[in-house]
């Protein structure tokens, strides 16, 4: 007995200074820099701005389904097929081409077409009125799902690690689908985060197929009320400050965000702010086609509209065939000339993106908090340390102790595995220290019982222990239960709160049960037999 | 030092203050409920644009309410930020409804403040410290999370109990837990608090922690009706609540200990968070003993009505 617990004594030693090694770690400078050191801290405690965003991956197929049509059609003309077209003109069925004016001899020539690997993404089905209609396959549909969300996290990244912010969090967020979290620590200034993350979402060449007109209305009028199906209405400027306007534009982009190689900011002829670009081989051979067949020398001229998220920008007559090589005028200032071109050469993000959730905190805030939150955890933890000793007496030490290590190891675990603490992990801290003792006392009860039913000291120990002992695991259960559905459910801070929360009840088990029992038996070790605890 | 040394008091015999002052509470809470304050939801439910500005000095609301209209606001609403420890003394809150916020123009409503507050408040200069905006996307998933979230806690406590005890356990337990979350939004409703995701968290907190003076009163009950078969289960359960009476109101004073700091000291932010705590541990203690334990003789009683078996069942794993 006397050697185990000698061994035992040495266990919670060692645990004690391990944890204080997860807190502190190889001391160096004071101590509240160690502490700060290992000790990692929340959004809402060091300051920063927590976004959610929803990529919007609808556009991302419609565009895939709207490449595919292009193609489509091309293919059909290769195969002898001349009179048929292939468009997604349903606009409520954003991953459906609908093939018309196949002649009756040429469908299975069609249906050949539509096996070719090119289409393997997509179901067939026929038509009554002769029609074939293509839907993407619902697996396509979320793979083509899943990887714009991938890319979005990607270029994301990509665009906050050039703004310079120290251990961002770019991750898929749980709670729904398509959505991104976007954690960026010391960052309190949203406004520029969304510019840079947002406004550049998606930038595209149209051609422009009629226009400009006063509004919708009018653009509909001038098409006796119904559009094109290969069109679409947009709204914009020509170019800055002049009066919006609506055009009418291919459906289909020229060149869209992911054809761009390169891109620089730099100012035109009159000084003006402007963006040169340089797009991939593949898409200046695009370019350069649908270039020098409208250019004004050609017998269709046509003009183009550079459109960014959703608006048009600038539009301009097609002056002579383009390559790879060209340049934007948007109006621009230079801080966004600059920042568009950053995105540009990040890559674009495949389908534009939408702000469900911000949240920010700045520093003072944060610092406030930190402060409130350890005084609010002092208080509590000497109020409740002095009650433990004037009602408890001697064995209120015992208590205290076991408090004292049991807020060691919560915080030397968060030290070790590196979760991040937030205003309501404090809180939890807080929690811990009045439900750690309730254990504590639980224990004291019954052993008071039994001295009372006249069982000797040593005897009251052992089966106050084992009698409380299931009372404690009925309720720490029931506890960290709670924790964990709040683990699940919740987000950032909340789950800090839920992490302190159950770490501080486990290690609480070990402290009120294992240790305190150490303690008692060592104490009364040293008594004579039948001597009183002081409880 | 002892409190409550040998109580001998006739707890069910109470049965009907309690029920009458456990109705007073829980129907005062519905009422404002449904006809007064309504359930006073935050930002994070109803979504949004709420943001804290701190003054150097004490802000006017008048003025700050004319800076918002010059800067064409009109729908904001101005609170002073309520922190017991008065540090938050020059802080407001300004908050924007959920127009401010669509998916689209997001951060709409922020800037318009800001720009309001910095061009036309002129008393002193005001530091933006933290924004919340939550669109509707956002407001209407996390308003199912919590709910989804309440419920779950709430069947894992059944389930647990009903494994640890029998069912009637585990039925009455968390009959008194809801009436513990219930008294606690009705006194949010009542004070006309907002109820944030933190706010959730504590009460989920709760429905864990209201369990443990629950489960105390129930395992001695069952330790008794194991021991003692002869007696009635109302002497049972009296008796089990006296022995039991110095630990629930010592572990549940000691916690409460803790959440008052927390409460006084613990600041603005955490403010909610730590009021559902401090009213949800009172309420909980109080519904352990006068709620929990009196709903099993209830169905006792109930079931010798209907001529059932009368023995309560002591539970599988009764200890002898």
């Amino acid at each position: 007995m006397g050697k185990s617990l000698t061994g035992k004594t040495a266990f919670i030693i060692g645990v004690l200074l391990i944890f204080c090694y997860g807190i502190v770690g190889i001391p160096k400078g004071g101590l509240k820099e160690s502490i700060a050191r290992r000790i990692n801290l929340g959004l809402d405690l060091k300051g920063g701005t927590h976004l959610v965003l929803e990529v919007h991956v609808n556009e991302a197929v419609a565009s895939a389904v709207d490449r595919d049509a292009v193609r489509l059609a091309t293919d059909l003309q290769a195969a002898g097929i001349p009179g048929a077209s292939a468009g997604r003109t349903d606009a409520s069925r954003p991953q459906t081409i609908i093939v018309s004016g196949i002649p009756a001899d040429k469908v299975s020539d069609a249906r050949g077409v539509f096996n070719g690997v090119n289409y393997n993404t997509y179901d067939v089905a026929s038509g009554a009125d002769g029609t074939q209609t293509l839907t993407m396959k619902q697996q396509s549909v979320n793979d083509l799902s899943t990887r714009t969300v991938d890319t979005s996290i990607e270029t994301i990244r990509e665009r906050i690690d050039k703004l310079g912010v120290a251990e961002p969090v770019i991750q898929k967020y749980g709670l729904g689908e398509n959505q991104i979290l976007v954690e960026l620590p010391g960052l309190d200034d949203p406004a520029r985060v969304e510019e840079v993350i947002q406004s550049t979402a998606k930038l595209e060449i149209h051609a422009v197929t009629g226009g400009p007109f006063e509004n919708d209305q009018a653009a509909l009028q001038a098409n006796n009320g119904v559009l094109p199906a290969d069109s679409i209405l947009m709204k914009g400027a020509a170019s800055a400050g002049s009066p919006e306007q609506v055009w009418l534009l291919k459906r289909v982009s020229e060149v869209e965000g992911t054809d761009f190689r390169d891109a620089q900011p730099s100012t035109d002829q009159n000084g003006r702010p402007n963006i040169t670009f340089t797009l991939t081989t593949e898409a200046g051979d695009r370019f350069y086609k649908y270039t020098s067949e409208h250019s004004s020398t050609s017998a269709t001229p046509g003009s183009m509209a550079i459109v960014l998220d959703n608006k048009v920008r600038e539009v301009a007559g097609i002056q002579s065939a383009i390559r790879d090589r060209g340049e934007i005028t948007g109006g621009f200032t230079k801080q966004q000339a600059a920042d568009l071109s950053l995105m540009l050469r990040t890559g674009a993000l495949p389908a534009s993106i939408s702000f469900l959730e911000t949240r920010t905190v700045g520093p003072s805030l944060g610092a406030a908090s930190i402060r409130q939150g350890v005084i609010a955890a002092v208080a509590g933890m000497l109020a409740v340390m002095v009650f433990m000793l004037i009602y408890y007496k001697g064995s209120g030490i015992n208590a205290d102790l076991a408090l004292f290590l049991n807020l060691v190891i919560l915080l030397g675990f968060m030290g070790f595995t590196g979760s991040t603490l937030t205003l309501p992990g404090i809180a939890g801290v807080i929690l811990t220290i009045g439900m750690g003792v309730d254990s504590n006392v639980l224990i004291f009860e019954r052993i008071r019982e039994e001295l009372r039913a006249g069982k000797s000291a040593a005897i009251a120990v052992q089966q106050g222990f084992a009698h409380a002992w299931v009372t404690i695991i009925d309720t720490h259960v029931t506890t960290i239960v709670s924790a964990m559905i709040l683990f699940l459910f919740g987000t950032g801070p909340v789950r800090g709160f839920a992490v302190t929360l159950a770490f501080g009840l486990l290690a609480n088990l070990f402290t009120a049960v294992f240790v305190s029992r150490v303690i008692f038996d060592s104490h009364l070790k040293g008594k004579e037999r039948g001597a009183a605890l002081s409880i | 030092m002892e409190f409550f040394r040998s109580t001998n008091i006739d707890w069910l015999g109470k049965k009907w203050y309690f029920l009458g002052f456990s109705l007073i509470f829980s129907v005062a809470g519905v009422l404002s409920m449904l006809f007064w304050h309504g359930i006073p939801k935050g930002v994070d439910f109803t979504g949004g644009t709420q943001i804290r500005v701190a003054f150097d000095t004490t802000p006017d609301e008048n003025h700050i309410r004319q800076a918002m209209d010059q800067g064409g606001v009109h729908n904001a609403t101005i609170q002073r930020v309520s922190d017991p420890s008065g540090h938050a003394a020059n802080k407001v809150i300004i908050s924007l409804p959920i127009s401010s916020a669509t998916d689209q123009a997001h951060d709409a409503g922020r800037q318009a403040v800001e720009a309001a507050l910095a061009t036309n408040y002129k008393d002193s200069k005001a530091t933006v410290e933290q924004v919340e905006i939550v669109g509707p996307t956002a407001g209407k998933q996390l308003q199912k999370q919590a709910m989804l979230a309440t419920v779950y806690s709430l069947i894992g406590m059944l389930i647990y109990l009903w494994f640890r005890f029998e069912l009637i356990y585990g039925v009455a337990a968390v009959v008194a837990v809801f009436h513990d979350t219930l008294i606690t939004l009705g006194a949010f409703s009542l004070a006309n608090k907002e109820i944030t995701l933190t706010v959730i968290a504590a009460i989920l907190t709760l429905i864990g922690y209201s369990m443990n003076d629950t489960i105390v009163v129930f395992d001695r009950i069952r330790e008794n009706l194991a021991t003692n078969r002869r007696e009635s289960l109302a002497d049972v359960v009296n008796r089990s609540i006296n022995q039991t009476l110095s630990r629930t109101v010592l572990t549940s004073g000691l916690t409460f200990l803790t959440v008052l700091s927390l409460y006084l000291f613990g600041g603005e932010v955490l403010h909610g968070f730590s009021f559902a705590l401090v009213v949800g541990i009172l309420i909980g203690t109080y519904s352990s003993i006068a709620v929990a334990a009196p709903m099993l003789v209830a169905y006792q009683e109930w079931r010798a009505k209907r001529g059932k078996s009368v023995a309560l069942p002591a539970g599988r794993n009764a200890r002898a």
